[in-house]
């Protein structure tokens, strides 16, 4: 291969409503690398890899595929040149099996109708590829849990054959297991010469994988550089313009409280077994262990929205679980919950900033059965400015804020009903570096005032860093708690696999 | 394995269809069993006459309804067509079939305006087709002012009975031959029916275009995310439904051998046909359900009509008796909801 690199663009730039999202961008990759694309949220890699994937037409600039100018006005078109993305959300059709989503473009025809058999086929192929022989072809999307959508999400543009690949945070909700197979492809697709653009905001993977990165930052492309060449600070330093020094916020001296939130043998259909733990007022507790072993569950359990819940439940005075969420947040209980989707579950994307805020406590700023426009003026800029959301007005539709800043807009919105016991599901899932240590600060803030956390999170760093015991989850039930200088990765990924008894070495 | 899983999603895909289907046997037998002619050829043949317009109408509009929308054009482009036929279909054998053609192709072109007007206007389904029903309906007025018309009695004839009359009308071969004699019973409205159900709507369905009209009700963005022509199934979805309503139409005016521009009459229609795709199991969010569930759907909506007759309800109390029915009978594929242990999926 000669040295011309298989996509360039020059001087690309984008912008919305006045905002800038990209300026004079000028970027290149080659065939036959991972190149990495680094930068905080809101540094204009959403819009570049959109742009480069058809989803969006730059307002100015050029772009070249293996030296010929390209223009896609659509997906499609940048999929028939051999541009595949993976996008952060979620591409399938729920109501479809997922052998048709795998091929639902172009499926295998036979007499102009979809061959069924075929199509399975090619799904069974493409899914043994990506080591995924547990998703059955049949199945309806809507049934898969988030980690197995995310996996055919990825089987489905692998099956596209592409020549340049865009994962855009892509194994962020994925189990370690497929992880490994993903990097495990990659490496594959490099040494078929395959092109791949990857986003993501965890440094051990960047690392790990890939061999170039550039790196972005307010929408100027900064620098690109062979991997080795920077150490961690310097690409962090490069991608906020600052230096950052300590990562989580320091915990206090361990003292157990009182357990304000307990819970004892909770049950659920077999995705909860016996679930016991208490939370203490003041404490942050992590919930860990590998994807899926009934963390989500336990949280909805807690928050009222499952049905026939057996087990004890008791908030400070109050015995029994919530019936409805609508319960759940009032008194004496006051839960909130941060749940794990924000974009179907946390947010109304097309309502304003300030209608989201208000969502959950709507009888704070109303007089009778009137909301008061001052009031709620009021509370929404008070909300706004404790955590520091980025936005140009509070009537802006939600969906018009970066992840991180929707994410601060749904955690917004369960303080302004001063919560007793806070139930975080995984609530940094692709946000930037940024965000994250804000969202840590906070956490201890609210801690620090006396409420009851419960953190789940698929980063076993931050429940090192943040957690003042962690609790692992296995099979529906708790089956360790750490605590104090045993919360460290070794001890978190033994429990995971439940493998206490054979000793961590087994782990390794 | 591979075929239990099939099935499974099939069960699950289908689940409104299976039960409408139960549904439709279950009151089709009790009302044989309370007629005194029941399980009769010609019961089974009048019943049948008298539910083809309601199904192609139902048929029709399924398509729109699975890409998340409405069709409130359908019962006016019937009457459209059968004004057309009433006019056309007549005359030598050659002028006959020009006339079918004219017609059906007349209401094919008017869901193709349709689905231009929604993709390229960019203006929502429900309020565009309120106003080309309209105009459905002016042209039909125009064409027709006053019911009547002319359609040939042979036609008329063979394509309101039996096989048997049929063969024996066109004297394609003798009606009696042994052979024959097992199929010779079957009422033909059934049989057009069932043609046009199996031999358009199944094949459609599985063709890139009929599985992008799912996506699109389904998940509008990912379908647009993963490439398909949503502009063109959009186009596609009106159009195969002006072609459905036109066949009702057609039927119609054959089936009454006239035509006639009432404005009541179209819009009974187009709400009867909302009501039979979704007691056939098909979501109105779209993305789920199918046209032959539509039928089986309309089907339930007639028999229940038909039982008004053998009983002797007092027909002043028929709109009333049929809203409750058809309260309850959707009613039934709420119980899900009860079995539903994470609330959340409600919502989805």
């Amino acid at each position: 291969m000669s040295d011309q690199p298989f996509l360039q663009l020059t001087g690309i730039s984008k912008h919305f409503a006045g905002a800038r999202a990209l300026e004079n961008v000028d970027f290149a990759c080659k065939r036959g690398s991972i190149h990495a694309v680094l930068g905080e949220n809101g540094a204009g890699k959403s819009t570049l890899i959109k742009i480069i994937a058809g989803v969006l037409e730059p307002d100015s600039g050029a772009m070249f595929l293996e030296g010929q100018q390209v223009r896609f006005s659509n997906p499609a078109e940048a999929n028939s040149a051999g541009v595949v993305c993976i996008f952060q959300e979620l591409s399938l059709v729920p109501d479809l099996t997922v052998a048709d989503n795998i091929s639902l473009a172009a499926p295998p025809l036979k007499f102009g109708m979809i061959d069924r058999r075929a199509q399975y086929r090619f799904a069974e192929a493409v899914l043994a590829r990506i080591k995924c022989e547990d998703v059955d072809p049949n199945a309806l999307v809507k049934d898969l849990s988030l980690s197995r959508r995310q996996m055919v999400e990825i089987a489905k543009a692998v099956g596209k054959s592409p020549k340049l690949l865009i994962l855009d945070e892509a194994t962020s909700a994925l189990t370690r297991k497929d992880v490994e197979t993903v990097y495990g492809l990659l490496e594959d697709l490099r040494q078929d010469n395959v092109a791949s653009l990857f986003i993501s905001h965890r440094m051990n993977e960047v690392e790990r994988l890939c061999d170039t990165l550039s790196v972005f930052r307010n929408g100027r492309h900064v620098e690109t550089f062979t991997k080795g060449t920077k150490t961690d600070r310097e690409i962090v330093r490069l991608m906020i313009g600052r230096e950052v020094d300590a990562h989580f916020p320091p915990k206090p001296q361990a003292e157990r409280t009182a357990p304000h939130l307990q819970f004892n043998d909770l049950s659920w259909e077999g995705r909860l077994k016996g679930a016991s733990l208490s939370v203490g007022k003041g404490e942050i507790v992590g919930l860990g262990g590998l994807d899926g072993q009934g963390q989500k569950e336990l949280m909805l359990a807690l928050f009222g929205v499952l049905r026939g819940v057996e087990g004890t439940v008791k908030v400070g005075e109050k015995t029994g679980a919530p019936l409805s969420p609508a319960a759940a947040k009032r008194e004496p209980r006051r839960i909130c919950l941060v749940p794990e989707d924000r974009k179907t579950e946390g947010l109304m994307l097309p309502m304003s900033i300030s209608d989201n805020l208000l969502a959950a406590s709507y009888s704070r700023v109303s007089v009778g059965p009137f909301i008061d426009p001052a009031l709620e003026s009021e509370a929404v800029d008070a909300a706004i400015a404790k955590l520091q959301i980025k936005l140009g007005s509070p009537q802006d539709a939600v969906a018009t804020l970066s992840g991180g800043n929707q994410q601060k807009v749904v955690i917004a919105k369960w303080l302004m009903t001063d919560p007793d016991v806070i139930l975080l599901n995984d609530p940094t899932r692709g946000i930037d570096v940024g965000t994250k240590q804000e969202i840590y600060r906070l956490m201890r803030e609210l801690a620090d005032e006396g409420r009851a956390i419960l953190f789940y999170s698929t980063d076993y760093a931050e429940l090192i860093g943040c957690c003042d015991r962690v609790a692992i989850m296995y099979d529906g039930s708790i089956v360790a708690e750490l605590a104090g200088a045993a919360i460290n990765e070794e001890a978190i990924i033994g429990a995971s696999l439940n493998l206490h008894a054979s000793g961590p070495e087994a782990v390794s | 394995m591979t075929a239990m899983s099939a099935l499974s999603t099939n069960m699950r895909q289908n689940r409104g269809l299976y039960g409408a289907v139960i549904l439709l046997s279950i009151i089709y037998l009790i009302y044989n069993i309370l007629h005194p002619r029941g399980f009769s050829s010609a019961v089974l043949i009048q019943n049948a006459n008298e539910s083809v317009a309601i199904v192609f109408v139902a048929m029709a509009q399924t398509i729109p309804v699975l890409l998340g929308g409405l069709d409130l054009s359908v019962g006016a482009v019937m009457t459209l067509a059968a004004c057309i036929a009433s006019v056309l279909v007549n005359g030598s054998p050659l002028q006959i079939v020009f006339g079918m053609v004219v017609t059906l192709a007349a209401g094919t072109a008017f869901g193709l305006c349709n689905g231009l007007i929604v993709v390229y206007g960019r203006i929502q389904p429900i309020i565009a087709t309120l106003a080309t029903g309209a105009i459905a309906i002016g042209l039909a007025l125009f064409i027709r002012p006053k019911p009547g018309g002319d359609i040939d009695g042979d036609l008329n004839w063979a394509l309101t009975n039996s096989l048997w009359d049929f063969v024996e009308t066109y004297g394609l071969f003798d009606p009696d031959a042994p052979w024959f004699a097992p199929v010779a019973w079957i009422p033909v409205p059934l049989l057009i029916i069932l043609v046009f159900g199996v031999c358009v709507w199944l094949p459609f369905r599985r063709t890139v275009l009929g599985r992008t009209i799912y996506a699109i009700g389904s998940a509008e963005g990912a379908a647009f995310m993963s490439g398909l022509p949503i502009n063109r199934a959009k186009v596609a979805a009106f159009t195969l439904g002006g072609f459905f309503a036109s066949c009702g139409g057609l039927y119609l005016a054959i089936q009454t051998a006239s035509g006639n521009a009432d404005i009541t009459q179209a819009g009974a229609y187009t709400l009867n046909s909302i009501a039979a795709v979704v007691l056939g199991g098909t979501s109105l969010l779209g993305g789920m359900g199918g046209a032959i569930g539509s039928l089986i759907g309309a089907l339930i909506l007639r028999v229940i009509s038909f039982y008004f007759r053998i009983l002797s309800i007092d027909p002043l109390l028929q709109p009333l008796v049929e809203g409750i029915v058809l309260l309850a009978a959707v009613s039934l594929g709420a119980f899900r909801v009860l079995r539903v242990k994470n609330r959340l999926e409600l919502f989805r």
